[in-house]
């Protein structure tokens, strides 16, 4: 007999509705789909560090869910990792290795390396043999110098001087290899970044929105939230839809009260004895 | 046909200044049939949080008790409301650990956080949080909402225009699916009180 009242569970995938989603997919029903970021990511090495960029377009299908969405994660203070692929499995696993990262800085008492990132992301990924759909560029800045690495969804890492990821990759790609040098200054290599990201805005139906860069360097890590804004709304109307009030019909109203919650005073007056 | 249309269900949830609407149909089917009118997808967790639950019933019902659940705990714990944005990483959290075999349900959280700041929040049914700072859509109907929306909604509206844009909004929305419709549900919260309101709709 099972447990009657559930606990919460001790972490990790639980498989219980499996058998129930076969059935369902026996009976003609087909799964839904998730939320793909359809994406590009990039990543480049300049002579004092690391610039990643991504664009900002989630989609479900062939309709964009969100607009502004954000695909640079935090790792550690010096650690950024852009995720492409399923959303929920690039949030989970960005935020899972986050965690794990900063047990380990209070365990070591330590900066953490961008290697140690990439071992626990690999090694989850792998595991799971790709069923995991995350696509990552990691980079960052430790004490042994800026590091930039693309994992792939079963597990598999390269390191590389410039590196390009998701739908949007190929375009990215052709600015990179034409353009890219060694020892890019930083605003080179902002621009480059930038630039890269455009391409996959504009030639890839996946990826669109807007411009998000992170720049790594040697104690300084900055987050450019919509660094460029090249896909405004012109089109909408400055007047807006007016609704005239009462011009909805209404068959039953209820309004409840929020009762603000009576705080329980400590300390009050002591009981006379 | 997709597991999501199994059932059929439109839910949106917008915001406005210093208060939130979250609206739904009303219809419960089995995929052409109709079964109910009155079907509630739009659930209370405290007097400030909401939470609106679309895709297949039994799901969003599963997951409606299971969240009951874990926030009466973590109120026996804390000894106070869980916020806005504490419960929606618990819901995400919950759809995750389902990655491989899901709940078919897709959540639309509203809330009011601290100094009445509203707050909304759309996840996929495997919890990839979509946070929005004007409306969040969710249904068979999401593709005419999302529509609707984009031309209807309006920063810091008060609650009257809100209730009006919301509601219209989702009817609209509604009679071009077949799936969901059958009257409305709008629920409408400032810091000082909650309004619901059942609307008039097409019952086709």
């Amino acid at each position: 007999m099972g447990r009657m009242t559930e606990l919460p569970t001790k972490g990790g995938f639980s498989f219980d509705l499996c058998t129930r989603n076969d059935m369902l997919l026996k009976n003609g029903l087909q799964m839904p789909p998730f939320r793909k970021t359809g994406t590009t990511i990039v990543g480049l090495v300049f002579q004092d560090g690391v610039v990643l960029g991504a664009d900002t377009r989630a989609t479900e299908g062939p309709i964009v869910a969100d607009k502004n969405f954000e695909k640079i994660h935090f790792m550690a203070p010096n650690i950024y990792c852009c995720g492409a692929g399923t959303a929920a499995d690039t949030e989970a696993v960005t935020d899972m290795v986050s965690s794990q990262l900063q047990l380990h800085r209070y365990a070591t008492g330590r900066e953490s390396r961008v290697v140690t990132a990439l071992t626990l992301l690999k090694s989850h990924l792998f595991s799971y043999q790709g069923h995991v759909s995350a696509a990552l560029v990691l980079g960052g800045f430790d004490v042994t110098g800026p590091h930039l690495h693309t994992v792939y969804p079963h597990g598999s890492t390269d390191t590389l001087p410039f590196a390009t990821m998701g739908s949007g990759s190929l375009a990215a790609m052709s600015v990179f290899e034409s353009k890219y040098r060694e020892g890019l200054t930083r605003e080179e290599g902002i621009e480059l970044v930038a630039e890269a990201i455009c391409a996959g805005i504009f030639n890839d139906l996946g990826s669109g929105s807007n411009v998000d860069v992170c720049v790594i360097t040697e104690g300084k890590t900055e987050y450019l939230r919509n660094y460029q804004l090249p896909n405004p709304r012109t089109y909408i109307s400055s007047k807006g839809y007016t609704f005239v009030k009462g011009q909805t019909e209404v068959l039953s109203t209820k309004i409840t009260s929020i009762q603000p919650k009576v705080e329980a005073v400590e300390g009050g007056d002591a009981m006379e004895e | 046909m997709s597991i999501f249309e199994y059932n059929g269900s439109a839910l949106v949830a917008m915001v406005g200044k210093n208060c939130f609407a979250i609206a739904s149909d009303r219809r419960l089917g089995v995929q052409l049939q109709t079964v109910a009118t009155d079907f509630q997808r739009v659930f209370k967790i405290h007097d400030r949080l909401y939470i609106g639950l679309s895709g297949l019933a039994t799901d969003a019902q599963t997951m409606y008790q299971k969240l009951v659940f874990r926030h009466k705990l973590y109120q026996l714990r804390e000894e106070r409301d869980m916020k806005p944005q504490t419960f929606a990483s618990l819901v995400s959290a919950l759809l995750y650990e389902k990655r491989f075999g899901p709940f078919f349900c897709q959540p639309v959280i509203a809330g009011l956080g601290d100094n009445d700041e509203p707050f909304i929040c759309t996840m996929d049914c495997l919890g990839a949080k979509e946070l929005a700072k004007d409306f969040v859509v969710s249904g068979t109907a999401s593709e005419s909402l999302y529509g609707a929306c984009e031309s209807m909604y309006k920063p810091d509206m008060e609650p009257e225009e809100l209730f009006e844009t919301i509601s219209q909004a989702l009817l609209s929305s509604v009679d071009r699916d077949c799936l969901s419709g059958w009257g409305g549900y709008v629920l409408l919260v400032t810091p000082t009180e909650v309004q619901e309101k059942i609307l008039k709709g097409r019952m086709d």
